[in-house]
């Protein structure tokens, strides 16, 4: 046995086992994290059960609590102590549980910690109910009545009915306010902002003939009043949203009043079946992709990061493809084969490896700056002093980003270039054609499918990439989508959001980071989907070509 | 297959068209040519726009007299107080009859002209200037009486005049204010001659003091109301016998410290911080032996004490706190002037820059912080002399028995020296040198302290715990990957590790921030534990698996271990978090990060050098993994073959023959993850707390030159030091990853060849 051991030690075996745990580690390292990142952003829109808690509290007297427990942990009695809570002596671990209590308007904070051994009762009664609210996050309490002007109309068993139908009255409501407010009076604004536009490049065209300015004033007038008709209906819809409200009884007994414009949805998560758990999670998933977001982006959806992303990725790889397939066919095809050729591939290849926040730097200072300064200067002197292009926007993100990807495409086309036979091109020329002939018939549609490899990468690489943006165009919080039905449609000078940039800003700068974490997760996830799709899809892309090449080969 | 009309071959429409083909292939060529080398033309614009930036860091600076001199009333005698306002347009001087005549700098016509209110019969005996932000001035008189008067200048645009770029030009209009009413204050009770003065007053307050002509220091006090004194204000006097001979009186803008000093190089310091004492503190020589004191001011901010001596050498004072945390002057830095004596020496307003004329005739411009000669140019003057300073820096007013000149100053970035950015620097309020980066603070006397070392530093050192924890988990599953795992494995983890490389570090380092640095600091002694025991696990597996009956063995085929061991390792996690708490309890007395601060003196800090090793590791392990196993895998089979033939077992034919050959191509894995590294942004933004400290220590953080970049740039003003500056971090980033990368490539194509030589 002795003998077999140290033979075995001798034989190399030992390394080779650390080698495979290596990868093995490697492997368990990403399948870990896409399983943690999936788990904890899917889970976030469940409906989980909310507890009833009965804890005796420091004074002897039995409390309750009732909140979704989020998270328990063991932690050691020394950390806890130093922290400053009391734990008899001789305990050497402890429990404890992080509930989410919401009414964060009333208990001033969303989260507490409690210890489990302090528990002394656990319920998960029917009636609990979980409201969640425009502002101040989720609710949490027994429904008592419901008020239609301060008269309760509604009582016990028959206020739960009451409340869903009235929540559908103010959801459609709020439909109506919400796109007056920024479909129709955001219209409005923004032809006025470009009437003002307008008039102020007469002035300063010195152009003084009445009839523009009579046709501009005319124009205003108009937009005016329907901006004041606008304003009416709303102030309308306002008093009429206000005229239901509801009472809740809070975990210590007191009675809160909410009126019913505040209230989002309202569930009753402990007494739902699987299908209706199943029906709010999709539906929870639904606004998560479609809305705005809400309270300082910890709550509702990230549509418009999910837009912003997206357009900007588009334009970007619009950029990008056809001046990286013109580098690389020059270098290929047209460039003379020497040293210089020979730099230049070494440089571009290099250009991958340089830091992207360095492309940030270089597109603030060039493109922002001093491209964006030009401009100005040429065609909108009339927005002056406010900037135009002379600030960071869309353009100048989707331009950063395709110089910061076009060595990706360019390295993959020359590759996918480099694998054409040159008996293709051979026997091309020998029918006679030229070699620009040759290139667009022949071999341009082979490399085709490499140039979709780079292309997928790039888009990958930039769909992902948040430190340049920071600098260039992201924002936390956009007014308006780069694209609407605004005449030009497209704005290109435009902040956006990011999805990248969203998981920075809400993880990182917000106020409640303990609240935003699920959505953190749940965009983390999204962006993670979105980037593995696209890179299993170059890599299928390209396994494909090589086949395809192998049998042309022999 | 189509017919070809062979007729028409000769025709001339397949002349015509034979030419419409040649012609659009050259303008193909011409185009894609163009196209081509313009992509790579951007390319090579990143470097030299970088360069481009950070070029006038490096620029000298330079002066320019304008024609002539100007003489606004110069038979009123040479100036008492000399200023030029922010525009460099109008100038202010006073003279000894008491006129404050405002001038054009341009041609020196007067626009206006005002005389302080003088008694009768009394005459100016001496005058004492406030910070320069603040502009006000003290006329001492000799019946012990002051006069303290602010000069404003405000911009009037109603003439809607504009200047050649069609910007609005404002009439600037000067005007007088008086912070303690129009008629003189009683400095001295006794009303004994004034012969030295010195003045401070803001928002808040004001503080006079003067030195009479029998050795008193007398000192008057009054809180101001927005910069007026009310007509009812209480004075606050104090006074101090003091029969020395001085020369220089300066007060500080907080009116805390006072300093005397005389021609002989002594120097009092008193504290009259309590408005009702003047309390004597420190004594001590400023000059050297032999030397005479010839020049003494603030640098701005008031810290700074700036003496020029008889010799031309100007020594940089200010108090540092000692060992017994006692406030000492202490001598910091020295400058060479010139060779005769500093005639005169004004410090910059808003900078730590500061000008001086010696008796040779040079005029010198210099940058405290920087330890920096900015400038020095021989000008001809002659004394008696004086000079003011623009107070945006731009533009020098100086005024000799001649009469006035001005000089354009272009002096933009004289904070940047190879010193202040990558040397130890003794700032202000520090006791002593040090790495600093701190750009920018609330208050305007602020020293910018760019020193990029604590940066480079904390990038080098991310980068060393990345390496430190990917270069063995990558290079060792190259080695497997590409020599022992089974082709079908193989076509399994090469995606897997792609993926993980097209992983955004956003959310690596979003994961790392919020989740693995709590749950780090949770299980600290599970995850040395863990460290530990993986190898140890693995090994006891292996060994294990060998004595395995070999039947069983031979069901999983060779080139499976990576799959067979996975369940171990995520046992041995398992386990090594479940030992964490028990361990924590029996070793470590409950609380590992209190054991490490008592023990081993180190601070622990929740996002640390650890959190950012293994998530940057795990964002560097898939480059150097995909290029390592590169490298590995074509080396050519014939060369194992041989020696496997030769009977070598296969850890030794790997070893000494496969990795020998394929070394330089893992060095340029290396080198590659280690760019990467390096450039990182997102997970050390997230996973640190950013604050640039220089410590090794595994459990604090850092802050790296691409995090600072993304906190500081959008924040920072265009053009400014601080915006170069920047930029100079972006460019030593670049200039580092290039470097990194192309010395990898280098090696590639050169190992690359050889292969195919082989």
């Amino acid at each position: 046995m002795k003998h077999d051991f140290s033979q075995w030690i001798r034989s190399g075996q030992p390394w080779v086992w650390l080698n495979a745990a290596a990868v093995g580690a490697s492997l368990i390292m990403v399948v870990g994290l896409l399983g943690l990142i999936a788990v904890r952003g899917l889970g976030h829109f469940w409906p989980t059960a909310v507890h009833e808690l009965s804890f005796t509290g420091k004074d002897g007297r039995t409390r309750r609590i009732i909140a979704e427990i989020r998270e328990r942990e063991t932690i050691t009695a020394t950390r806890l102590r130093e922290s400053g809570v009391e734990v008899p002596a001789g305990v050497e671990s402890v429990e404890r549980m992080l509930l989410k209590t919401g009414n964060r308007d009333i208990l001033g904070s969303d989260f507490r910690w409690l210890l489990a051994r302090r528990i002394s009762g656990d319920r998960t009664p029917a009636t609990l109910t979980v409201l969640e609210r425009y502002e101040w996050g989720n609710f949490y309490g027994y429904l008592k009545n419901v008020k239609q002007h301060g008269k309760v109309v509604a009582e016990g068993d028959m206020a739960w009915p009451a409340l869903l139908s009235r929540i559908e009255r103010v959801t459609a409501l709020h439909t109506r306010i919400r796109r007056i407010e920024k479909h129709d009076i955001g219209a409005i604004n923004y032809r006025l902002e470009r009437l003002r536009l307008r008039e102020r490049q007469l002035q300063l065209d010195g152009n003084t003939d009445p009839a523009p300015r009579r046709e501009i004033a005319a124009e205003r007038q108009k937009l005016k009043a329907r901006f004041a008709g606008l304003r009416r209906q709303l102030a309308d819809l306002n008093r009429r949203i206000q005229r239901d409200s509801l009472v809740m009884e809070i975990m210590d007994g007191r009675q809160v009043e909410i009126p019913l414009a505040k209230v989002v949805r309202a569930y009753r998560p402990n007494a739902m079946s699987l299908p209706q758990k199943l029906g709010h999670y999709f539906g929870k998933l639904w606004e998560f992709v479609s809305d705005d977001p809400r309270e300082a982006n910890t709550e509702g959806g990230i549509f418009p990061a999910i837009f912003g992303t997206v357009t900007m990725v588009m334009l970007m790889a619009l950029l990008v493809t056809p001046f990286g397939v013109v580098a690389a066919v020059y270098l290929h095809e047209y460039a003379r084969q020497g040293f210089v050729t020979r730099m230049i591939r070494i440089a571009v290849n290099n250009l991958a490896g340089v830091p992207s926040i360095v492309y940030g730097v270089f597109g603030l200072g060039f493109f922002v700056y001093f491209l964006g300064g030009v401009i100005d200067d040429l065609w909108f002197q009339a927005a002056k002093p406010s900037p135009t292009f002379k600030t960071p926007g869309l353009l100048w993100a989707s331009l950063t980003l395709a110089l910061m990807t076009v060595p990706v495409v360019i390295v993959a086309t020359e590759e996918g270039l480099s694998r054409i036979p040159r008996a293709v091109r051979e026997g091309s020329l020998a029918l006679g054609a030229t070699k620009w002939e040759t290139l667009w018939k022949t071999v341009l549609p082979m490399a085709s499918p490499a140039m979709m490899t780079g292309l997928i990468l790039a888009i990958a690489r930039a769909a992902g990439e948040v430190a340049p943006l920071m600098l260039v165009g992201v924002v936390k919080l956009a007014p308006s989508l780069p694209i609407d039905g605004n005449f030009p449609f497209v704005h290109l000078d435009r902040k956006f959001m990011h999805l990248g940039f969203h998981i920075y800003d809400v993880g990182f700068q917000s106020p409640n980071v303990e609240a935003a974490r699920p959505l953190v997760y749940a965009t983390a996830l999204l962006l993670v989907m979105v980037i593995v799709v696209l890179n299993l899809s170059a890599i299928m892309v390209r396994n494909r070509l090589r086949e395809k090449y192998r049998a042309l080969e022999h | 297959m189509k017919k070809i009309p062979v007729s028409s071959c000769h025709g001339l429409a397949a002349g015509r068209r034979q030419r419409w083909r040649n012609l659009r292939d050259r303008l193909a060529r011409h185009g894609i040519a163009l196209g081509g080398l313009g992509v790579l033309m951007a390319i090579v614009l990143i470097f030299f726009y970088l360069a481009w930036v950070i070029y006038p860091l490096f620029v000298p600076a330079s002066i320019e007299r304008s024609d002539g001199y100007i003489r606004p009333m110069a038979a009123l005698g040479p100036s008492l107080a000399l200023a030029i306002e922010e525009q460099n347009r109008i100038g202010m001087r006073l003279t000894r009859d008491g006129s404050m005549v405002f001038f054009r700098v341009s041609d020196g016509r007067v626009v206006r002209r005002e005389r302080l209110p003088l008694p009768k019969g009394r005459r100016i005996v001496a005058v004492a200037e406030s910070d320069p932000a603040t502009r006000v001035l003290a006329v001492g008189l000799d019946d012990g009486h002051v006069i303290i008067v602010r000069h404003d200048y405000r911009a009037d645009y109603s003439a809607r005049r504009k200047d050649a770029n069609g910007r609005m030009l404002a009439v600037i209009r000067p005007q007088l204010v008086w912070p303690a009413g129009r008629r003189p204050l009683l400095l001295d009770e006794r009303g004994a001659r004034i012969t030295q003065l010195a003045v401070q007053a803001d928002d808040e307050g004001l503080s006079v003091v003067g030195l009479t002509a029998d050795g008193r220091l007398v000192m008057v006090s009054a809180e101001l109301d927005e910069g007026v004194m009310e007509e009812d204000a209480e004075l606050t006097r104090a006074n101090l016998k003091m029969r020395v001979p001085v020369d220089f009186m300066l007060l500080d803008k907080e009116r805390r410290f006072l300093y005397l000093a005389s021609r002989d190089g002594r120097l009092w310091q008193f504290d009259v911080s309590d408005r009702e004492a003047i309390e004597p503190g420190q004594r001590l020589r400023l000059t050297g032996s032999g030397e005479r004191l010839t020049a003494l001011r603030f640098l701005a901010g008031d810290v700074s004490l700036m003496a020029g001596t008889s010799h031309g050498r100007v020594t940089q004072w200010f108090n540092v706190r000692d060992k017994g945390n006692r406030e000492r002057l202490r001598r910091i830095r020295e400058f060479r002037a010139g060779e005769g004596a500093v005639l005169y020496l004004q410090a910059e307003p808003a900078r730590k820059g500061f000008v001086t004329v010696t008796g040779d005739g040079r005029l010198t411009m210099f940058h405290a912080t920087a330890q920096r000669q900015v400038l020095q140019r021989r000008i001809a003057v002659r004394p008696p002399l004086r000079l003011a300073i623009s107070p945006r820096h731009n533009g020098l007013l100086i005024e000799d028995a001649r009469g006035m000149r001005f000089w354009r100053v272009d002096n933009e970035h004289p904070e940047v020296s190879w010193s202040s950015i990558w040397g130890k620097v003794w700032y202000e309020g520090y006791q002593k040198p040090a790495y600093v980066w701190q750009s920018s603070s609330a208050s305007n006397d602020f020293e910018p302290k760019f020193s990029l070392t604590p940066l480079v530093f904390g990038t080098l050192k991310a980068a060393f715990y990345a390496m430190l924890f990917a270069i063995p988990l990558a290079i060792m599953g190259a080695i497997y990957t590409a020599y022992f795992m089974s082709p079908k494995m193989r076509r399994l983890v090469k995606p897997t590790i792609e993926i993980m490389e097209a992983l955004p570090t956003v959310i690596l380092g979003f994961l790392a921030g919020l989740w693995l640095a709590p749950a780090i600091e949770r299980n600290l002694p599970g995850v040395f534990a863990l460290l530990l025991l993986l190898p140890l696990a693995v090994l006891v597996f292996g060994w294990f698996w060998h004595r395995l009956p070999s039947h069983i063995r031979h069901r999983v085929p060779d080139g499976w271990q990576a799959a067979l061991v996975i369940p171990v390792i995520a046992i041995t996690v398992w386990a090594a978090i479940g030992v964490s708490q028990p361990l924590e309890n029996a070793l470590f007395d409950g609380d590992m990060r209190h054991w490490l601060k008592d023990a081993l003196g180190l601070d622990f800090d929740q996002r640390n050098a650890m959190v950012v090793g293994f998530a940057m590791g795990f964002a560097v392990i898939p480059t150097i993994f995909s290029i390592a196993e590169d490298a590995i895998f074509s080396v050519p089979k014939s060369l194992s073959f041989g020696s496997l033939a030769l009977g070598a077992t296969p850890w030794q034919t790997l070893t000494r023959v496969v990795l020998l050959t394929a070394s330089p191509g893992i060095f340029s894995a290396v080198m590659m993850g280690l760019g990467r590294a390096v450039g990182e942004t997102m997970i050390v933004l997230m996973a640190t707390g950013n604050t640039p400290v220089m410590d090794m220590n595994i459990f604090e953080g850092m802050r790296t030159l691409s995090a600072n970049i993304a906190v500081e740039m959008p924040e920072s003003e265009v053009a400014s030091t601080h915006f170069r500056v920047l930029f100079l971090a972006a460019f030593v980033l670049f200039v580092f990853t290039f470097l990194f990368n192309t010395l990898a490539e280098i090696v590639r194509q050169r190992l690359r060849r050889k292969y195919s030589a082989l």
